[in-house]
């Protein structure tokens, strides 16, 4: 299985690489892509170097152009996949019809691989987009469970990839508005969730609050690890009970799923995280090698190293980790 | 302007909703959406009963009738489901996702794109067009102006439109989940949830801990805490040339709500304001009414 990991930087690039990330994938620097956060991203001249630098380990580069196009600005998207194969980046990854259907008649030789802002959860839809754009491989939501994983994959037209570690959605990626519904601002349109920019803090006597536009997330007493104040992850009121009605803050880690993920023939495992720190890319990148090389070099005896965990758990959001939708059981 | 009704998005009882499209096929309805859209799980009615329900509501109602598919296709049960739906030959489809334009397509046959399918600007709209595509439902966190930008664009390009739905009175469709937020709330396991959804014939309310009304929690679905409406708007779309507006089903009301928005298409005065939300119409947090928050 291929590594793909996150390049939010140049500095996060090169960890990436230095580490072993057999592919790093990022954006331009503006609403095409869905991590469009201030101070991240590539200027031009930046990414021609990231390729240079790429093309001499003889890894590879993806380029995210992930978002919806604004119908008054499809100029800028039309120009971000221009630039991606001017650059000879190895793939474009995307999820607008009217992005994909414009880099397939315009590049033809541009590798297209469906983004998860795709939203396709299931065979039939990857069937469309590659009959209709060529797509080449697909990044699949984290909604599905295991049993469902190898579903997909053993009736899809195109090799899949799927999420091996990172911010967890509870929603199916590309189908959700929670942020827009409070922030104005989204996933599809803006490139954001729950943006910086409507986040507030508040300390009152010993207890610590966490807005967006003024809503309150959540509310922690002394010594409770507080979170990013991401919608989908805050404490909130439901039949007169205070818990995390959506979700808790929990990040994704399958370190111990790299049997069942190669036996089930995915492609590629992919790293979240454009948006977090060089050395969050150089701890995670380093981790996944290991025990991907380590499960290569002899299947049988493969287990997850307590090391392994330990250095994943630091940088974990909440500092908790779970295998996320792919352990149940049920549908 | 075309007046039409959403498909259920709550759990009824089989008697709920055989009552409910009884009292509404008199109504002044030009397209009725049916069907289950959010959980698979929930059967009060089989596939054969909704096609059976949708001609004798075309036959009783006059309307178009239109069967929708689910917005999210996980297992392989649903997505051959979905293909049976897909494949019955006689009601248009309502696809709420990509499987079901796959299907669709490549049966060549005409189809409506509901609000789950992220379809936001002209190119993409004229691909699907021009594969039977022949009325669009903006996703609910589309601006007018978004939309209006839409039809400028296909007007620049030279791309044919398809009718274009506006999502105008309900509690919106805000998100999809692998998981039950019902049952997580009754401390139910999804495989093993008892249908408890259908205790909540409107959703069951979510707010933040200062009591503020944040969503409504729909099984899979997590939808708005207020309900959009858009009725004051009705000049205005007219005008920029909406052909459709929705009406989402709620439990109690819904024929006065029906009633009010013909009224207003047949030319009676729109409200100057609202109760409800409309932060989404103006381009702002969807949750807002704009006239409350000051915005306009």
């Amino acid at each position: 299985m291929q590594l793909v990991c996150p390049a939010g930087s140049l500095p996060a690039l090169k960890s990436a690489l230095r580490q072993g990330a057999d592919a790093v994938y990022t954006g331009f620097r503006d609403d095409t892509n869905a991590r469009h956060f201030a101070g991240l991203n590539f200027t031009d001249k930046q990414l021609q170097s990231g390729v240079d630098l790429v093309r001499q380990k003889g890894r590879k580069i993806y380029i995210a152009v992930n978002t919806y196009a604004l119908p008054d600005g499809w100029a800028r998207w039309r120009r971000a996949v221009d630039h991606a194969a001017d650059l000879g980046v190895d793939a474009l990854i995307a999820a607008d019809p009217g992005v994909l259907g414009y880099a397939a008649k315009h590049h033809p030789k541009l590798n297209l691989h469906l983004s998860v802002q795709g939203s396709a959860t299931n065979a039939a839809a990857l069937q469309y987009y590659h009959e209709h754009y060529g797509i080449r491989r697909a990044v699949l939501p984290r909604v599905l469970s295991l049993n469902q994983v190898r579903q997909v994959a053993e009736a899809s037209p195109v090799p899949v990839e799927v999420f091996a570690f990172g911010s967890l959605c509870i929603m199916a990626e590309g189908r959700c508005h929670l942020s827009s519904y409070v922030t104005g601002e989204s996933p599809n349109l803006s490139g954001v969730c729950s943006p910086a920019s409507a986040v507030r803090w508040n300390q009152e006597k010993d207890v610590l609050s966490s807005r967006l536009n003024d809503v309150l997330i959540d509310r922690y007493e002394e010594g409770e690890a507080a979170g990013y104040p991401t919608l989908c992850k805050g404490r909130f009121m439901v039949n007169g009970k205070r818990f995390h009605a959506l979700e808790e803050p929990t990040s994704l880690n399958t370190l111990d799923l790299i049997p069942q993920l190669t036996a089930i023939g995915v492609t590629a495992v992919k790293i979240e995280g454009r948006q977090r720190s060089p050395a969050y890319v150089e701890q995670v990148t380093g981790v996944w090698r290991q025990a991907l090389d380590r499960y290569a070099a002899n299947p049988q005896a493969y287990s997850v190293e307590s090391a392994w965990m330990q250095a994943l758990d630091k940088v974990s959001e909440g500092s908790q980790t779970t295998l996320g939708a792919y352990h149940r059981a049920w549908q | 302007m075309k007046l039409t009704l959403g498909p259920i998005l709550f759990y009824w009882t089989r008697q709920q909703i055989m009552d409910f499209y009884a009292n509404v096929a008199s109504e002044p309805l030009d397209v009725i959406y049916i069907g289950e859209t959010v959980c698979s799980k929930r059967r009060a009615l089989s596939l054969d009963d909704w096609l059976e329900l949708a001609r004798d509501l075309r036959s009783e109602s006059g309307a178009q009738v239109v069967i929708s598919g689910l917005a999210l296709i996980e297992a392989a049960s649903e997505l051959s489901g979905l293909r049976r739906l897909c494949d019955n030959g006689d009601i248009m489809v309502e696809a709420n996702d990509m499987a079901a334009v796959h299907y669709l397509t490549s049966k060549g046959v005409e189809f409506v794109g509901g609000s789950s399918l992220n379809l936001y600007n002209a190119l993409a709209l004229q691909q699907l067009t021009e594969q039977g595509m022949v009325r669009w439902v903006p996703p609910v966190e589309c601006s007018g102006e978004l939309i209006r930008a839409v039809m400028h664009q296909a007007a620049e390009e030279g791309f044919t439109l398809p009718e274009i739905e506006v999502f105008a009175w309900g509690h919106l469709p805000l998100a999809y989940s692998a998981r039950c937020f019902t049952a997580r709330a009754e401390n139910r396991p999804k495989d093993d949830c008892g249908f408890i959804c259908q205790e909540y014939p409107d959703g069951l309310p979510m707010t933040s801990q200062e009591d503020q009304a944040l969503f409504t929690l729909n099984g899979i679905q997590t939808m708005s805490a207020g309900v959009s409406n858009l009725l004051a708007e009705y000049p205005r779309m007219r005008d920029m040339g909406i052909d459709a507006l929705r009406i989402s089903p709620a439990s109690n009301g819904t024929l006065e709500i029906i009633r009010t928005f013909d009224q207003v298409r047949r030319g009676a005065q729109p409200p100057l304001a609202i109760d409800g939300c409309n932060g989404y119409w103006y381009g702002e947090p969807g949750m807002l009414r704009v006239e409350e928050a000051g915005l306009c």
